[in-house]
């Protein structure tokens, strides 16, 4: 069940993916792909480790080079601009622009370990968007506080939990008041009992209308709070469909397979 | 016969402060040649990992030829070698400038490599992380990565200064008189040249065991276990007693403080 309200300006794509090939080597990681997340939309990629759902996510802000295809991020081609009728790889300027409205949560967080949790936070707002620190402290301890860490916010990284970590991750990707974002197997580095604060802290995020694109492997997470769920095996897209589709009626037997498998 | 007199006069009681203004002399070139060299060596480090040829190319090749000839005969080919190579005998570059840039330049070579390391010790998420949050690559280098790296460069760092305080010593060959170009002369003139390398020993001892303080007192600040601030202070007695890093009172107040 969608928890999202579908509204007016929720046709707007957020991302768009269109044939998407990546190869590394001569192995094809991704085999034509597409993809398209509206405004509010919470999409989840699941699917077997090595299918590409990572990588896919990777592409999607430019962490990987694609072989070939488009990437549109809210309307703008991420990564290339055309020159001469070819596309040729952009400027690390526009490069950077278009990340900075795109927060990417990584599995293993990837926190600053020289900074606190709230340096971590107010670090790219300041030095990235040169909004003032004083303003910028304010909204990183209100959304330490979002993620039910205020308490934690002059610790440095590795004194804190995983679960703590990737919630200061994820406070740090919202700090850039990012207009989609990513999470790449969040909570598959977590101890199990440490999984719940982290998919809290996103259900929450995906409840007040954030556009997300989530790689998981916590199906009643894709359950309970997707609009669209995406299942991809071998470097495609074997099913796509509303949560009740892949979950109780899939039609491609290799869906069917991995689900029996995981739950 | 050895004269210990002589030897306990030039290190207390010399009025003309001979070897203080030469342990200077050999402190301020290598203060300068080391600064140099890091930031020649960081320079050099980055283009030695960067993916365009024409830039790791003669990265690669400035390290090569530094750190495989003698510091000496580069230091020769710049004093006597430069004005007959441009092919002008009145191009002579004064003798402290001679050995600044080939000390520099030297030093430069070893550290790109030290610096090189460090930055490669920095786990590749934190340059991914860095970047998706806008960061290029410069702000991201500087602010996220290098700090990292800081801690896995100070020890050879310090190794290597410690080693440049000793090999300014070259610098006597072409007549500049530090701490060993003043015993050399001095000694040769006055038949006490053993004595006066005594006194320059006991200079170098001096500078190499201060340096050794303050090294691990950088050290010590760079610790990654010193984390929350309000940690106990675990000097070693000797960085204490040199009144070094006293722990702050009312610890945690980075930023934020209001906290």
């Amino acid at each position: 069940m969608s928890v999202q309200q579908q509204n007016n300006g929720s046709s707007r794509e957020m991302v768009r993916a269109e044939k998407i090939v990546k190869r590394f080597g001569n192995l094809t990681v991704l085999n034509g792909v597409d993809l398209s997340v509206k405004r509010g939309e919470v999409v989840v990629v699941i699917g077997p480790s090595g299918s590409g759902k990572t990588t896919l996510l990777r592409c999607i802000n430019h962490l990987e080079k694609i072989d070939d295809g488009c990437i549109y991020i809210d309307g703008e081609l991420m990564g290339y601009r055309e020159k001469n009728g070819r596309l040729v790889e952009d400027s690390e300027a526009n490069i950077a622009r278009i990340r900075s409205q795109v927060g990417f949560v990584f599995q293993r967080f990837n926190l600053f370990p020289h900074l606190t949790a709230l340096e971590n936070v107010i670090e790219a707002p300041i030095h990235v968007l040169h909004e003032p620190r004083a303003e910028v402290t304010e909204r990183a301890l209100a959304l330490l506080d979002k993620v039910g860490l205020a308490d934690k916010a002059n610790a440095y990284p590795h004194k804190l939990s995983g679960g703590q970590q990737q919630r200061v991750a994820i406070a740090r990707a919202l700090a850039m008041n990012p207009k989609i974002m990513l999470f790449d197997e969040a909570t598959s580095a977590l101890d199990p009992e440490l999984v719940g604060e982290v998919l809290k802290v996103m259900k929450q995020l995906a409840e007040e209308g954030m556009t997300m694109v989530v790689v998981t492997h916590e199906m009643g997470f894709a359950r309970d709070v997707c609009s669209h769920v995406i299942f991809m095996d071998k470097a495609v897209i074997v099913e796509e469909g509303t949560p009740e589709q892949i979950f109780e009626h899939a039609q491609n037997e290799r869906t069917r397979n991995f689900l029996g498998m995981i739950s | 016969m050895f004269e210990w007199n002589t030897v306990w006069h030039f290190l207390f009681a010399d009025p003309n402060h001979l070897f203080l203004i030469a342990a200077w002399r050999t402190l301020w070139i290598s203060v300068v040649a080391q600064l140099c060299g890091v930031i020649l060596g960081l320079f050099l480090a980055l283009m030695r990992m960067s993916r365009f040829p024409y830039l790791n190319g003669p990265a690669r090749g400035y390290i090569w030829f530094f750190r495989g000839s003698p510091l000496l005969v580069q230091v020769l080919l710049l004093w006597d070698g430069l004005p007959r190579i441009i092919n002008n005998p009145n191009f002579l570059l004064p003798d402290w400038a001679c050995i600044l840039v080939a000390f520099s330049l030297n030093e430069g070579a070893y550290m790109a490599e030290i610096v090189r390391a460090g930055i490669t010790s920095v786990d590749v998420g934190q340059m991914e992380a860095a970047k998706s949050l806008g960061m290029r690559y410069a702000l991201a280098m500087r602010r996220i990565v290098l700090p990292q790296a800081a801690r896995v460069i100070i020890p050879p760092l310090g190794n290597e200064f410690n080693n440049m305080l000793k090999t300014t010593s070259i610098a006597s060959v072409i007549g500049l008189l530090e701490l060993t170009g003043t015993a050399e002369v001095y000694g040769s003139q006055n038949f006490v040249i053993f004595e006066l390398l005594i006194v320059a020993t006991v200079f170098y001892l001096l500078l190499t065991t201060i340096w050794g303080y303050i090294q691990s007192w950088i050290e010590n600040r760079l610790d990654p276990n010193r984390t929350i601030k309000t940690e106990i202070d675990q000097k070693s007695w000797a960085a204490r007693m040199l009144g070094f890093g006293s722990p702050r009172p009312g610890g945690a107040g980075t930023l934020a403080s209001g906290r």
